[in-house]
């Protein structure tokens, strides 16, 4: 005989024999009487439902439709030749790699910079501007390009200043609708989800060792670069992969700069898919996009697993 | 080990050291020697950490200066000041193995790479840490995190040290082994002066050659510890190195006070007779029974504690304590008591603040 739940937790003791076992510890869940009735698959059902309704079946037409050609056939992995075989796929490719890679590497060495300052260089106002940091995640990234163009674009504040001065008839600002406008854009819009993690890992930092550091004889240079770089490297991974995969995806920038030349993947996947309503190659391309960024996001598991971290 | 440097003192010359407008050291005068142990002892909040700090270079005085070896120092980054330094919480450098953090120092101040090894093995040679030099940190408990903590701030030689409270961290066994090995670290670097600051009496008895007494911010004492213990200067001080009994008295004439209307027979130097003073008397001098400067009254407490009975009484309406060894029958609370003490075993304070409470810390 074992003591019996109720299914408001209240317990009904039941005198057991000498000798018996007592019962088993409720295992966690909705309630006590119903996790011993109702199998645990059931109660992951519903979400596991919802995510497969609306991730993972979108994602299968995507792939479904990425080995299905315009001229039916059945499964074939003709798209992807074409695509592969394609320019303006290898030049779409080329440059969201390079944007990436490129923002990534801006943000890190930005993100750093002012994140050290903001954490260890005390200035009126330091709080207010990491709580900005925090403000700053959440605005939209075609926010950022709109103000990136109201300063710099054809006929921003810059190229407007220029005029009034010179009295020339045109600015020299027109960098906004190249490829150097969108890095700009980018690093601009994503320097705060590296300077979040670095904050947070900066502000778990023992002072104790950077002050031990110092009366040991090290310099300023020497303790970032030995004492805080180290200790800081697991929020730079963090933040620099996240940076990376959503540079991989970026859009709403790309479009909002008005670069006509710049072509990125997800790009690519609109124009493909919207302009030229030739989705086969769309989602060809939209499968790239996906595969390239899984696989960061597996490789940065797999490298911060390895590190500790 | 030698210490491979000209020994070398500190000497603070009116420091003030002020956050804002709030005053946390107050004109600080003290010299530490060469080669000495100067135990800075305070409660939280005493300026004891920020004179270190001082030093250390990590605040920057509002007023007054800081010498080290004679030169000035108060302007100078902490990075050029030269000084080892140990704090509460280790501060080991986590990435780092055991002998990277010992070497530490030594590549900061540019020490020749061939002979970074054998400076790295004497250092923790000397603290007993050497057969640990490829662990990291975390592979290593308290105590021996305070060990290597050690050795990186001897490895570069100091003419000064600085120990920010370090032993508060370990537990009381760790810490009594690690005060022994600290006095045998100053018998062998005889010409390191050693700052030491601390909330315990015991370790700044038991490791300084002077105690620098601080309360609110301000120096309240300083001699040697025996000078502080057996003849303290303040009720402060009496209260705070060791355990006192600290009674409210009148002084009535040459040799003799008032505890009441009781006359007691005590050493009295320049006071004027009808002036207050306060009696110091420390627990462990009070003997039970009648005798010399008996006071009767009776017993409110009595804690064992081992190897002693710590009684204590009401003696018209003052609370008195006494260490007593381990008593056979010990006294219960209501009892009537009679406790006595050497006229030469008291001494008479200037009257302050406090008096009249049993005041003592520690156990």
């Amino acid at each position: 005989m074992t003591p019996t739940s109720t299914a408001t937790g209240a317990t009904t003791t039941v005198p057991r024999t000498p000798g018996e076992p007592a019962p088993a510890a409720t295992a966690p869940g909705p309630g006590p009487a119903r996790s011993r009735t109702v199998p645990a698959w059931v109660w992951a059902l519903p979400p596991v439902a919802v995510l497969a309704l609306a991730f993972l079946y979108p994602l299968a037409l995507v792939l479904q439709q990425s080995v299905t050609p315009d001229d039916g056939g059945g499964v074939s992995l003709d798209p992807y030749a074409d695509v592969f075989a394609s320019e303006v796929f290898r030049d779409a490719l080329t440059t969201t790699v390079w944007l990436a890679v490129g923002s990534t590497a801006g943000c890190l060495v930005l993100g750093f910079v002012l994140a050290l300052v903001i954490a260890f260089v005390p200035f009126p106002g330091g709080k207010a501007v990491a709580r900005f940091v925090d403000v700053f995640l959440s605005f939209p990234s075609f926010l950022i390009t709109l103000a990136l163009l109201f300063v710099y674009g054809s006929v921003g504040m810059a190229n407007g200043l220029w005029t009034d001065v010179t009295g020339a008839a045109d600015g020299p600002f027109h960098f906004l609708t190249t490829p150097w406008g969108v890095l700009l854009a980018e690093i601009t819009y994503f320097t705060p989800f590296v300077m979040r993690p670095l904050l947070a890992a900066f502000s778990q930092l023992d002072t104790g060792q950077l002050e031990v550091a110092s009366s040991l004889g090290a310099g300023p240079v020497r303790i970032i670069r030995q004492v805080i770089l180290p200790e800081a490297l697991p929020a730079l991974a963090a933040g620099g992969s996240l940076v990376l995969v959503m540079c991989l995806n970026e859009f709403g920038i790309v479009l909002f700069t008005g670069a006509k030349d710049v072509t990125t993947l997800p790009m690519l996947v609109y124009s493909k898919a919207i302009l030229e309503s030739d989705y086969p190659a769309a989602c060809v391309v939209a499968v790239v996009n996906i595969a390239i960024s899984v696989g960061l996001y597996s490789l940065y598991r797999v490298v911060s697993r390895r590190a500790g971290a | 080990m030698s210490t491979g440097t000209a020994p070398s003192g500190i000497r603070f010359d009116g420091v003030t050291v002020a956050y804002g407008g709030t005053v946390v050291l107050d004109r600080l005068d003290l010299t530490v020697g060469p080669g000495e142990v100067m135990a800075l002892l305070g409660p939280s909040g005493s300026g004891k950490t920020t004179a270190l700090r001082a030093v250390a270079g990590f605040v920057r005085p509002a007023a007054g200066r800081v010498f080290l070896d004679g030169r000035d120092v108060t302007q100078l980054p902490p990075h050029k000041r030269g000084i080892g330094m140990v704090v509460q919480q280790y501060a080991l450098f986590p990435h780092l193995k055991v002998k990277d953090n010992v070497a530490f120092g030594l590549k900061a101040q540019r020490t020749p790479k061939a002979e970074i090894p054998g400076r790295v093995a004497e250092a923790l040679e000397l603290v007993g840490m050497a057969a640990y030099a490829d662990r990291h940190p975390r592979e290593l408990s308290g105590g021996q995190q305070q060990r290597v903590a050690i050795a990186r701030a001897l490895a570069i030689r100091p003419g000064v040290l600085l120990l920010d409270e370090p032993l508060s961290a370990l537990d009381a066994r760790l810490r009594s082994g690690m005060l022994a090995e600290l006095a045998r670290l100053h018998r062998e670097l005889p010409d390191v002066s050693i700052l030491y600051v601390t909330h315990d009496q015991v370790e700044a008895l038991t490791l300084a050659d002077r105690i620098a007494v601080m309360d609110r911010s301000r120096l309240q004492d300083c001699g040697t510890p025996e000078e502080l213990y057996r003849r303290p200067r303040t009720e402060f001080t009496a209260s705070f190195v060791g355990n006192a009994n600290l009674l409210p008295v009148t002084v009535a004439g040459e040799g003799a006070v008032l505890l009441g209307d009781r006359p007691l027979r005590v050493p009295v130097e320049a006071a004027a007779p009808g002036a207050s003073a306060t009696l110091c008397v420390r627990p462990h001098l009070v003997g039970l029974g009648d005798g010399p400067n008996a006071l009767t009254g009776s017993v409110t407490e009595v804690q064992w504690r081992g190897s002693t009975h710590r009684v204590h009484a009401d003696v018209d309406g003052h609370r008195v304590m006494a260490d007593l060894r381990e008593l056979r029958e010990p006294p219960a609370i209501g009892d009537p008591v009679t406790l006595h003490f050497a006229t030469e075993d008291a001494v008479l304070l200037p009257a302050g603040a406090g008096a009249g409470d049993p005041a003592g810390v520690g156990p």
